[in-house]
């Protein structure tokens, strides 16, 4: 059997379904339900059971074309970069509000995607995000939680 | 009935129903097109303005948001790769590899024409249909509807590339995976929240969809920045095209037009399928019947498979209205908000609104032909300004994608465990696309899953447990031997090309 990344992603998932199944198994149901032909379990247990079936052909089966991937022309670095900003962007949302840390997120996405442009790159994250935030907020009647622009009393 | 029809048409025609549908239609294209907010929180935005209007209008209202945001969908689809609506998941197979080539105009305005055609045609089917309609409806049974998204989910086979069938279905379990996470809709029993609140109400479809198509997108085009195949898509996405649609082409969509606008406003018409399983369903029948020369360019820009979806998605909105206006079974999501908003205004829908609130039921019926109209003049000449979206750097259009995203996400719940969860299934998501797995199976299993299991529950329960009910009724019978077929079909093609 050749192994290639198809096939370690399909042992991952003949692995996770093997999980799946097993807390499948674990879900707690009432007492009286135990026994019916259906409950809360019946169908998680034939999703565990189909997850491991397929993956289980995939794996046991060869493959047809076998998809090559050029690691070294994939930029790692950028991407992970921006799950990390992406990362931080949640993590400070409530804390800080909407306004500070939508505009953070976007400057700094076009700093480490290599744009050096500075007006265009502020005029496209701050009054950008509070136009954004004007439809959202004052025309759409959405509520923005927002406790940096409260404190210095732009917001109610 | 024509006197109903005459009352509903003088109803549509004042001229603050014309106003309400082209306020609609604007106000939904543009909701429609921001990745995350769709149809569902448009209409639901309206619901307290709606109560100040009479009935008939707030419904004409509503229904011009509901088509609006529907097309404004597909372009968002075309454009970003990044359906705000799960009924133009399937323009994007074809769409968005239109508008890489260089074609965006082009790809919009099939998607206009193909829409226009779909939703038209079928307010024609339900001008005459409608009432016989509603008996129809009434004998679908749970087995038929599972049955039926056994079908559905089994047509993405026919999504697939070659050699993909396994890949696809490991995708489509993985979707009813994620769908089963939360609290099971009978027993509230919590199943796979491990102990975390903020799973409890399982995981939003707007969150995987986002994850899956919008973010895992922008994450895909960085990672393969400087791969010199991506390198040559960048360039010509910055080219819109012609709008102009050639002789070949609108030949082709003669003939997807009236087939999958059939298929969607039929499909529209079953309780709780919808747009979305219309257009899985035209796309997957537009590949079977076209020759092989033209399946070779399905998921690779297909005129016929991005007029197929679009036409279907139309029919079937005004198909879903069926139900909910003759039965009050929602069709979708979508005229579930709109259900409540019927009883909101004191409206109780059956089979036989359409006697005793002739205003309400045709008035309805005929704006939406006159919002198709509305629709066709307001986009057509707005397409080029729509798809310099385009012309934006990849410096810029990256972030502003993943803000979209992680905003849609966050005005929904207001909570950053979604942002991070968005984040975990995106980053996974990209993973499995490097290796060509599928995401569209996932995204419809993900929507099916629920009311798979409702139905299987229903089914189940009513034969004691026994799976008998797969073959009692001569109709779920049918639908299962489709399926049948469909597979044996794909298994039987891939061994004679082989």
């Amino acid at each position: 059997m050749n192994i290639n990344t198809t096939k370690i992603i399909s042992l991952l998932f003949f692995i996770f379904s093997a999980f799946y199944l097993y807390t499948a198994y674990q879900i707690q149901v009432f007492a009286f339900d135990e026994n019916a032909p259906f409950n809360a379990r019946t169908f998680p247990i034939y999703l565990g059971y189909a997850g491991l079936f397929f993956s289980g052909l995939k794996l046991v089966l060869p493959e047809p074309n076998t998809i090559k991937v050029d690691h070294k022309n994939l930029e790692y670095k950028k991407t992970a970069i921006l799950i990390v900003i992406a990362i931080i962007y949640g993590a400070t949302i409530l804390k800080v509000g909407y306004f500070l840390t939508t505009s953070l997120f976007l400057f700094s996405s076009y700093y480490f995607l290599g744009e050096r442009r500075w007006i265009l790159m502020f005029l496209l994250s701050f009054p950008f995000v509070a136009a954004f935030m004007y439809l959202l907020h004052g025309i759409l009647d959405i509520y923005l939680r927002d406790p940096f622009l409260q404190s210095i009393g732009v917001m109610g | 009935m024509i006197e109903g029809i005459l009352i509903g048409l003088t109803t549509a025609l004042t001229l603050q129903n014309i106003l309400m549908v082209m306020v609609g239609c604007f106000f939904g294209t543009i909701i429609g097109m921001l990745p995350g907010l769709g149809p569902m929180t448009a209409i639901a935005l309206m619901i307290p303005i709606t109560y100040g209007f009479d009935p008939a209008t707030g419904l004409i209202l509503m229904a011009g948001v509901y088509y609006g945001a529907v097309f404004g969908g597909s372009t968002s689809s075309i454009l970003l790769n990044a359906p705000g609506v799960p009924g133009t998941v399937a323009t994007s197979f074809d769409g968005y590899p239109m508008a890489q080539q260089g074609k965006a105009g082009k790809a919009l305005a099939i998607a206009a024409w193909s829409s226009f055609a779909g939703g038209t045609l079928s307010a024609i089917y339900l001008l005459f249909m409608a009432p016989s309609l509603s008996k129809v409806s009434l004998s679908f049974r749970s087995p038929d509807y599972f049955a039926l998204m056994i079908l559905g989910l089994t047509a993405i086979a026919a999504f697939s590339s070659k050699g993909q069938f396994l890949k696809a279905m490991m995708m489509v379990v993985l979707g009813l995976m994620l769908a089963s996470v939360g609290q099971d809709s009978l027993s509230d029993i919590t199943r796979f929240t491990f102990e975390n609140m903020n799973l409890t109400d399982g995981i939003s479809f707007v969150l995987v969809v986002m994850a899956t198509f919008a973010m895992s997108e922008a994450l895909t085009i960085i990672l393969k920045r400087n791969d010199p195949t991506s390198a040559a898509k960048q360039v010509s996405l910055t080219e819109l095209g012609s709008i102009k649609i050639n002789k070949e082409e609108r030949s082709k969509m003669y003939k997807t037009i009236p087939r999958s606008s059939i298929i969607g406003f039929l499909i529209g018409v079953l309780p709780g399928a919808g747009a979305t399983i219309a257009s899985f369903l035209a796309y997957g029948m537009e590949r079977n019947v076209v020759n092989d020369e033209e399946k070779e360019k399905f998921g690779k820009g297909s005129v016929n498979g991005l007029s197929a979806p679009e036409t279907a998605n139309n029919a079937a909105c005004s198909g879903s209205f069926v139900p909910m206006l003759t039965l009050g079974i929602p069709g979708s999501g979508t005229t579930a908000v709109m259900l409540g908003a019927l009883l909101g205004f004191g409206v109780q829908p059956g089979p036989r609104l359409y006697m005793t609130n002739p205003e309400i039921f045709w008035s309805i019926i005929m704006s939406m032909y006159i919002g198709m109209v509305i629709l066709l003049i307001l986009n057509l000449p707005l397409i080029p300004y729509i798809a310099r979206i385009l012309a934006v750097p990849k410096n810029y259009l990256i972030p502003l994608i993943l803000f979209f995203s992680v905003t849609g996400i966050y005005v929904m719940s207001f909570n950053n465990f979604d942002i991070y969860l968005m984040i975990g299934i995106a980053v996974v998501a990209t993973f499995l696309r490097l290796y060509d797995f599928p995401m569209p199976p996932l995204i419809l299993a993900f929507v099916l899953g629920g009311l798979m299991e409702e139905n299987l529950r229903r089914s189940l329960l009513l034969s004691n447990g026994s799976w008998e009910f797969l073959w009692d009724r001569t109709l779920t019978l049918c639908i299962l031997l489709t399926t049948i077929l469909i597979v044996v079909w794909h298994f039987y093609k891939s061994i004679i090309k082989k």
